[in-house]
């Protein structure tokens, strides 16, 4: 049996870490607010640039641009958002396994497909794996604002654009409700189902044509596909973290039930131990 | 007089909401001029001011990467970044003109000198605006 002194020790050592999880579970709560703010934030952009691009391909039915059509696959990119720090959770292992097991059944060889990272869990993971990572974010701020991530999918909307890969899929937690994410697989390129999106379609006239409109409209979409994926990412990684903390706050506290209960059955022990030998001195000296 | 509800949206929120009497801006195939009425049309935009003419004074708009979406009662501009006048932090306008400014100078060729001719319109177009915050 542990000694007094040792029961004692893990108590406080445990009621410290309850402390600090305890603290990391308020910190993720506020920021989850925020998260889920600046979420709520981007929504009216991307349905006005969704009604737009869906507007102009239904009206304007012989204005093509080379993102919206499908080309033969010969490599694919994979988008996997990640955080940078762990104690989140499931959050991060889900979407890796959920990516990695879907890039195993889908690809034979690895030059078929290419991976970009945000956040240093995903970057760590694929390169042990020894994927090819093209690109990779670390560092993303817990409120990331739009010109934060402008580079990362700028960059992935170009290389599609240049032929770099012919498919573009991403990997992210969809945060559902504070305690459930779900990992979502989105087909961010080519933009197939456009057309499909809004229902009211207003017809435009286009300043100066269908196809230049295309041209500077279809990029700021896919970006924008992208960026709204990153914001739900936040919020999950937040509420993930938060739910982790709870639920650690919690086992903390039943483990420091359980061992007050057994220092409080040492100490007695002790003290029935020590009257006995005074009791049994006592009677040997009668 | 007629007025039309203008809002410029961004990916962090809206930035500006207000019913204005006309809209002039540059889009990419020339200024443009709006009034209440006008029919649906859709046209993108250069790196620019936009001016929102609203009971006697006109606010300014800096606007980074946008375009814009117009109908009869309701013109909505959705832009990559956009501040008003006197939201645009100045200084930080400068520096990046001074650092655009300097890689132009450095590098004369490809990508790299692309992104800094971007960065010298987005960092003076803000700059000019800026002076119209009164």
């Amino acid at each position: 049996m542990a000694s007094l002194r040792d029961i004692k020790n893990r108590i406080t050592s445990t009621k410290k870490t309850s402390q600090i999880t305890k603290a990391m579970e308020m910190v993720s709560a506020s920021k989850l607010s925020r998260a889920e703010s600046n979420a709520k934030a981007f929504v009216p952009y991307m349905d006005k640039v969704e009604e737009v691009v869906a507007s102009i391909a239904v009206g304007a039915k012989d204005a093509t641009h080379p993102m919206l059509v499908s080309r033969p696959v010969s490599k694919t990119a994979y988008l996997v958002i990640t955080s940078d720090r762990g104690l989140a959770g499931a959050y991060n292992s889900n979407v890796l396994r959920a990516a990695y097991n879907a890039i195993q059944s889908r690809h034979t060889s690895t030059d078929e497909y290419v991976v970009m990272t945000v956040g240093r869990v995903g970057r760590d993971f694929f390169a042990k794996k020894g994927v090819n990572i093209i690109d990779s974010i670390l560092g993303l701020p817990d409120q990331p604002i739009f010109a934060d991530i402008k580079e990362i999918t700028s960059k992935a909307v170009g290389l599609y654009a240049d032929g770099a890969f012919d498919e573009l899929y991403m990997y992210y937690n969809h945060f559902v409700s504070a305690i459930s994410q779900e990992v979502t697989e989105r087909k961010v390129l080519p933009l197939t189902d456009v057309a499909s999106v809004s229902n009211k379609l207003t017809s435009y006239e286009f300043e100066p044509s269908a196809e230049a409109i295309l041209e500077v409209l279809l990029p700021q979409y896919a970006e924008s596909l992208i960026y709204g994926a990153l914001l739900d990412g936040k919020a999950s990684e937040h509420a993930a973290r938060m739910t982790a903390m709870r639920s650690a706050t919690d086992n903390a506290k039943e483990l420091i039930d359980s061992l007050s209960l057994s220092y409080n059955r040492a100490r007695q022990a002790a003290i029935t131990q020590e009257i006995t030998e005074i009791v049994g001195g006592a009677a040997a000296l009668e | 007089m007629k007025t039309v509800k203008v809002s410029i949206v961004t990916p962090d929120g809206p930035v500006y909401e207000s019913d204005v009497e006309m809209v002039s801006t540059k889009a990419q195939s020339g200024e443009l001029g709006i009034l209440p009425g006008h029919i649906p049309m859709v046209a993108p935009l250069e790196i620019g001011a936009v001016r929102l003419k609203r009971e006697g004074h006109i606010d300014y708009v800096a606007v980074t990467g946008g375009f814009l979406e117009v109908r009869p009662e309701q013109v909505t501009i959705l832009a990559q970044a956009a501040e008003p006048a006197d939201q645009i932090d100045v200084e930080r306008a400068k520096e990046a003109k001074q650092r655009a400014e300097k890689n132009l100078q450095a590098n004369q060729d490809n990508i790299d000198f692309k992104r800094a001719e971007l960065a010298l319109r987005r960092a003076m177009n803000r700059i000019e605006v800026h002076q119209h915050d009164r």
